[in-house]
């Protein structure tokens, strides 16, 4: 039966994408990001999951506003990078898992999440970041990738715990599907940061830091905390963070923290990445 | 029609309101994810954004760059962006230029490595404004 091995969350900074592209990830900006990563490179390494589902949003690259979509996921065999302004990323295209992805839209949907699925799907560096973070420069990706996006550019964003739940429904999925695979989740994106409006810049370590922590140990009630008090303290792009509550929602209710690591600022935001093994993990 | 988030400084929410205000604007932004939307931008502004159904504010305030009002006019900052990223500002002279008052990308840059603007005192306008 397929596993999920470990949750994932990061931040998904487009300049990340930028500057390892262009090969001028160096110097003292970028030293204290580069080393912070290196455990979550050595993480994926070690544990090579044949899957990545990467949970993301599209910020208007991919979508317009014609439709809003609340959940998504990516049904196709691949995946290129989208352009969002200024040419294709340079990086390899992401290649699907059709059966998988098919399994979870069916699941998903008997479990009453109507997800809406694309056949055809640009991933912009909302998807492809986090590839970049956790895999460096490879001319393939080492995974199959299954796309799975929250639509959080217009409010109301699904809510903490619609996005939580939608991750129990998630796991229940890669849990019944017979094929022996390794799955790993990533949630994207967050955590405090504000690109718009003259507040643009806001940076709030200390409560990115508590969130965190009852994002690992308690997210019964992190799920439940108001779209305005995220705003409020995290910016308007903090919202982002809803999506690491569908990796945490795939994951077991206790589990190991095995790496945090957060460093401000990598461009507008306060960079966060988390990794989480479940402690039980022989059972489901 | 009021709402919490409205107490947050410095902040337009971008809801379902600014999104049937700012439709035809976000639409103009999308279009420049494609090679041929930022060329016909770049070569005849003017001409080009007349062929979308927006305001003449909303055209008046691409043409002045000015961000925080594309906001105020439903503009969404993930569309918006397309517009200073075609023109070739990175993400941290778009939060300069809509800083008030306006920051040059340096000095945005330096906030942010002197780590980011506080949340105190930016938190809430009942709270500033109470003290």
């Amino acid at each position: 039966m397929a596993k999920i091995i470990g949750g994932i969350g990061t931040s998904h900074i487009p300049t990340v994408g930028h500057v390892m592209d262009s090969g001028t990830m160096v110097g003292d900006y970028w030293e204290p990001f580069i080393n912070g990563i290196q455990p979550a490179r050595q993480w994926i390494k070690k544990n090579k999951p044949d899957v990545c589902i990467v949970v993301y949003n599209d910020h208007g690259s991919n979508f317009s506003l014609k439709d809003v979509i609340p959940f998504g996921i990516g049904m196709a065999d691949k995946f290129l990078p989208a352009d969002e302004g200024y040419g294709r990323r340079n990086v390899p295209t992401c290649y699907g898992h059709q059966a998988l992805s098919a399994h979870i839209a069916e699941s998903l949907i008997f479990d009453e999440f109507d997800i809406v699925m694309s056949n055809e799907l640009d991933v912009d560096h909302g998807l492809t970041v986090p590839l970049s973070i956790l895999y460096d420069q490879p001319s393939e990706w080492p995974c199959k990738v299954i796309p799975l996006y929250v639509g959080v550019v217009q409010y109301p964003q699904p809510t903490g715990n619609r996005c939580y739940n939608l991750g129990k429904a998630i796991r229940k999925a890669v849990d019944s599907f017979p094929e022996d695979i390794t799955v790993a989740i990533l949630g994207t994106g967050g955590l405090s940061h504000q690109l718009q409006g003259p507040r643009a810049g806001l940076i709030n370590q200390d409560y990115d830091q508590k969130w965190l922590t009852g994002l690992v140990n308690d997210p019964l009630t992190t799920k439940d905390i108001s779209h305005t008090e995220l705003i409020r303290e995290t910016g308007s792009e903090g919202i982002e963070a809803i999506m690491w509550l569908v990796m945490r929602g795939a994951m077991d209710d206790k589990v190991n923290e095995v790496y945090r690591f957060m460093h401000a600022p990598v461009s507008n935001t306060n960079y966060s990445l988390i990794i989480l093994e479940n402690q039980n993990k022989g059972g489901k | 029609m009021k709402k919490d988030y409205h107490d947050i400084p410095g902040t337009y929410v971008f809801d379902i309101e600014q999104a049937q205000k700012g439709y035809a604007l976000n639409k103009f932004c999308e279009t420049l994810n494609r090679a041929e939307g930022r060329e016909q931008f770049l070569n005849n502004e003017a001409a080009y954004l007349d062929t979308f159904d927006m305001s003449e504010a909303q055209k008046d305030a691409i043409k002045k760059r000015d961000i925080n009002k594309l906001l105020e006019l439903g503009g969404n900052i993930y569309y918006v962006f397309k517009i200073a990223a075609v023109l070739g500002h990175s993400m941290q002279s778009a939060g300069g230029m809509q800083a008030v008052p306006r920051m040059s990308e340096a000095e945005f840059r330096q906030m942010m490595i002197d780590g980011g603007r506080p949340i105190e005192g930016n938190r809430s306008k009942k709270e500033n404004e109470n003290g």
